[in-house]
C-alpha cells in the first residue's frame, strides 16, 4: 500500500464515559491516493472529526483506538509522541474548523507561519519570514509584506482561515486534513477559502482529507466521497456516483435536504425525520433503520456491510414502500469512478431511485418524529 | 435536527466548480455567477493601529528562540512607554530606587548615624526630621525604601518562578500530575504563614540578620496563589484550538507550555506578581512589627512605621513619611504592572474599523 499517502484500516475509536462506552468510530477503512481529495460527510456526531484527530494522534487520553492508520506504509497508531511530532505538520498538516480560535492571539501571523516553517526545516529566521510572506501572498492576503506583522485579531475570519491554510502549507505536506474548514465562515467567504484550499493543493501537490457536513463543499472540491453515519461509512464512491446514484437512504436524505439549481422551484426541501442514534452501548441492526422510509425486518436484525452497488432496475413502486419485489435483470453499473460501495440491504433498489425522492416533503412545521 | 447547512448551497456549488474540479453537471449546472471567486481579492480590513503597521521594515529579525520576534518586543516596549499611567509608575519607581541608592551613598548621614538632635521636626538639616535617639529619618526612610524594593522584588520573582513551575505542568498535564502538585500547593496554603514565618524568621533571619534569607522565606510561602492561578489558566488554555493546532504542527509539550500558553497567561501573572510585591512589603512590615523581620540597625519601611506609630500624634513625621513612601512604592508597582499588562495584550489598543 505504498501508492496511497494515508490509509486507514478498520479504525475503531471508543470513549469511556459515565453512561458507558461511546463507540464514536466503528470500523472505517479508506485510503487516499496522492493528490486525491477525499471528502467525508455526515452529520454531527457521526465520527468525522474523531477520525481525523485519530490520524494526527490528537485524541484525548480516554480514547481507545484500534485498527490501523498508515502514512506511506508507516503505522501511526502507537507511535511515541516524539516520533509523531516529526510527522505532524511536516508530512500531515491540519486545518481546523474555527479560524478565530486556531491561531494564537498573542503572536503575529508571520511569527506563527515562521514557527511552522522552522519547526521542521533548518532555516534562518529571515528565510522563515520571507517564506511566511510568500505563503501569505500565495493564499491571497493583500499587502502581505505589511500584514505579516499583524495579529490574528486584525484579520477577518476568512483571512484568518487563509492564514491557517498557509500554516498548513508551510512544510509542503503530503496530506492535509481539513476538519470542517468552512463551517465557521459565512457563505460568501466559504467560497474564497475553498479556492484558497485548492491553491494550496496545487502548490503542495498534497492529498486532502476534507471533513464537512456541507455537500456543497464536497461537490466543489472532492474526487471521492465517504458518507459516514453513526461512526461507520455507509456509502463510498466518486462524487458523480454519490450525487447521481446515491444508494443509501441516508445519502438520499442528505441530498434531498438541499435546494437544487435545476429544480423548477416548486419542490419542497425534504428532511430526514428523527435524530442520529446515541452511540452508547451495543446495537443491533442498521443504525439508520429508525429513520429510514425503506426499513424492513432485516434492517432491524442485521447491520449491513459495505458492498459494491450493482445498480439494478427498480421493481416498481413496491421498493419505495420497503417491499422487495421479484428478481430483475441487473443493469451494468455505468457511472465511472471506481467501486461504489453502500451499506444498505437494498442498495441496488435505492441506487435506481430518483435522487432524494424517498423522503416525504414535509415541512418542519409538521415534523413527524419516528420512535 | 441536523446541522446541515441549507441556505445558499446551490450558489456555492458553482463558485467552487473550478477548472480542475467541475461540480457534478446537471445537478448543479453552471448557471449562477460563475467565476465569482476567480478575481475576487478580499480587501483587508482598515487597520488604524499604527503600532503594528510599518514595524516590519525596521525589525525583521525573527525570533523563535527569543519567544517573540524583536518586532513584537519593540511594540510592547513602545506601548508601555506611551502609556501615561505606566510611565508615572515607572518614573516614580525609578526615582525611589535611584534616589534611595544615591542618598545611601552621598547623604551626609547614614541610616546608622546618631545625631544630637532628638525628635526634631523636618528641617534643612534633617529633611524628614529625627527620631527619639537622634537618627536621621531621611537616611533611614531611603534605606528602608531600598530594603523593601529589594525584598519585595526578590519575593515577587521567586513567587512567579515557583508558581509557574508548579502551576503550569499541573494545568497542562492534568490528571495525576495535577492532583499531586495541587495537593502540595494545598498543603502549603493551609500552613499558617505567619506562624511559619515567625519560627523560620526567628531561626534564620535573626541568626544571619540578612534580608536575603527573609525574602527567601517569604517567597517560599507566597507562590501558591500564582500556582493556582497559572494552573486554572492553563486548564482552559490547553483546550483552546490553537494549542491543538500547534500540537498538530509538531510542537513539543515544553514548547507548548513556554511559547504558546505562558504568553497567553501573562496578564493575570503580572497582576498577581504586583499584588505579591505589595503583600511581601506588608508581610515584612508585620514581621518587623513583631520584631522578627528586619533587625535594627538595619531598617525597612515596615520597621519605621511600627516604630513610628506610638509617636504618630506627637512626632507625626516618624509615622506619616514612611507610610507615604510605602504607599507610593506599592502604587508605583501596581501602575507598572497594569501598564505591562496593557502593553503585552495585543488586543488592548486596537482600533476597531
Amino acid at each position: 500500500m505504498t501508492d496511497s499517502t494515508i490509509s486507514v484500516d478498520d479504525l475503531h475509536v471508543d470513549f469511556s464515559s459515565g453512561d458507558g462506552v461511546v463507540h464514536a468510530v466503528r470500523g472505517i477503512s479508506f485510503s487516499i491516493a496522492p493528490e486525491e481529495v477525499l471528502g467525508i460527510v455526515g452529520e454531527s456526531g457521526s465520527g468525522k472529526s474523531v477520525t481525523a484527530l485519530a490520524a494526527m494522534g490528537l485524541l484525548p487520553k480516554n480514547a481507545k483506538v484500534t485498527g490501523s492508520i498508515r502514512y506511506q506504509g508507516q503505522e501511526l497508531l502507537g507511535l511515541k509522541e516524539k516520533q509523531l511530532s516529526g510527522i505532524r505538520g511536516k508530512s500531515i498538516a491540519m486545518v481546523f474548523q474555527d479560524p478565530l480560535t486556531s491561531l494564537n492571539p498573542v503572536y503575529t501571523v508571520g511569527w506563527q507561519i515562521a514557527e511552522a516553517v522552522r519547526a521542521h526545516q533548518d532555516v534562518s529566521k529571515d528565510t522563515a519570514r520571507q517564506e511566511a510572506i510568500r505563503l501569505l501572498k500565495l493564499v491571497g492576503i493583500p499587502d502581505a509584506d505589511n500584514r505579516v506583522d499583524n495579529y490574528p485579531h486584525e484579520f477577518s475570519g476568512g483571512m484568518r482561515q487563509r492564514v491557517v491554510i498557509a500554516v498548513a502549507m508551510a512544510n509542503d505536506p503530503t496530506v492535509i486534513l481539513a476538519d470542517e474548514p468552512t463551517t465557521a465562515l459565512d457563505v460568501t467567504v466559504q467560497a474564497q477559502v475553498l479556492s484558497t484550499l485548492k491553491t494550496a493543493l496545487d502548490e503542495t501537490k498534497a492529498s486532502l482529507l476534507l471533513i464537512t457536513h456541507d455537500l456543497g463543499v464536497i461537490a466543489g472540491l472532492a474526487d471521492r466521497v465517504l458518507v459516514m453515519y453513526a461512526g461507520r461509512p455507509v456509502e463510498v464512491g466518486s462524487v458523480e456516483q454519490i450525487f447521481y446514484a446515491p444508494s443509501m437512504p441516508y445519502t438520499h436524505g442528505l441530498l434531498g435536504s438541499l435546494p437544487r439549481v435545476d429544480s423548477d422551484g416548486t419542490e419542497k426541501l425534504r428532511q430526514i425525520p428523527g435524530s442520529p442514534p446515541v452511540m452508547v452501548g451495543d446495537r443491533v441492526g442498521c443504525p439508520f433503520a429508525p429513520r429510514c422510509p425503506m426499513r424492513a425486518t432485516i434492517c432491524e436484525e442485521q447491520e449491513p456491510e459495505l458492498r459494491p452497488v450493482t445498480f439494478r432496475q427498480p421493481t416498481g413502486q413496491d421498493s419505495a414502500n420497503g417491499m422487495v419485489g421479484e428478481e430483475v435483470q441487473p443493469v451494468p453499473y455505468d457511472i465511472p469512478g471506481g467501486v461504489h460501495l453502500s451499506a444498505c440491504h437494498f442498495a441496488d433498489e435505492v441506487a435506481a431511485m430518483p435522487t432524494a425522492s424517498m423522503f416525504p416533503d414535509s415541512s418542519a412545521d409538521h415534523e413527524t418524529v419516528l420512535p | 435536527m441536523t446541522e446541515e447547512r441549507v441556505p445558499g448551497i446551490a450558489a456555492e456549488f458553482d463558485d467552487r466548480a473550478g477548472p480542475g474540479n467541475p461540480g457534478p453537471p446537471g445537478i448543479f449546472p453552471h448557471s449562477v455567477a460563475s467565476d465569482r471567486t476567480a478575481g475576487l481579492v478580499m480587501p483587508g480590513p482598515v487597520v488604524l493601529d499604527e503600532s503594528t503597521a510599518g514595524l516590519g521594515a525596521g525589525f525583521d529579525e525573527y525570533g523563535l528562540d527569543g519567544g517573540v520576534s524583536r518586532g513584537q518586543v519593540a511594540t510592547v516596549v513602545r506601548r508601555f512607554l506611551r502609556d501615561p499611567m505606566a510611565m508615572i509608575g515607572l518614573v516614580t519607581f525609578l526615582l525611589l530606587l535611584i534616589g534611595s541608592i544615591v542618598v545611601g551613598e552621598f547623604w551626609h548621614y547614614s541610616y546608622v548615624s546618631i545625631t544630637n538632635t532628638l525628635n526634631a521636626p523636618p528641617s534643612w538639616a534633617h529633611p524628614f526630621g529625627t527620631n527619639s535617639i537622634g537618627g536621621d529619618m531621611f537616611a533611614q526612610v531611603m534605606k528602608g525604601t531600598l530594603q523593601d524594593i529589594e525584598i519585595s522584588l526578590l519575593v515577587a520573582v521567586m513567587a512567579v518562578v515557583l508558581g509557574v513551575a508548579v502551576g503550569a505542568p499541573a494545568g497542562f498535564y492534568g490528571g495525576k500530575v495535577d492532583s499531586a502538585l495541587m495537593r502540595f500547593v494545598d498543603l502549603i496554603l493551609v500552613i499558617p504563614v505567619l506562624v511559619v514565618l515567625i519560627v523560620l524568621a526567628n531561626i534564620v533571619a535573626k541568626e544571619t540578620n540578612n534580608w536575603f534569607w527573609l525574602a527567601i522565606i517569604i517567597g517560599a510561602l507566597s507562590w501558591t496563589y500564582i500556582a493556582r492561578l497559572v494552573r486554572a489558566d492553563f486548564l482552559t488554555l490547553r483546550e483552546r484550538d490553537f494549542i491543538e493546532a500547534s500540537r498538530a504542527l509538531g510542537a513539543s509539550d515544553r514548547r507548548l507550555i513556554l511559547r504558546h500558553m505562558l504568553p497567553n497567561a501573562i496578564g493575570p501573572i503580572i497582576v498577581n506578581a504586583t499584588i505579591t510585591v505589595a503583600a511581601a512589603i506588608v508581610l515584612e512590615s508585620t514581621l518587623s512589627f513583631l520584631g522578627l523581620g528586619i533587625q535594627p540597625p538595619n531598617v525597612s519601611l515596615g520597621l519605621l512605621i511600627s516604630n513610628g506609630q506610638d509617636s504618630g500624634t506627637t512626632e507625626w513625621w516618624l509615622l506619616v513619611i514612611p507610610v507615604i513612601f510605602l504607599l507610593v512604592l506599592i502604587l508605583a508597582v501596581f501602575f507598572i504592572g497594569d501598564g505591562l499588562q496593557r502593553a503585552l495584550d495585543p488586543k488592548k489598543n486596537r482600533v476597531r474599523a
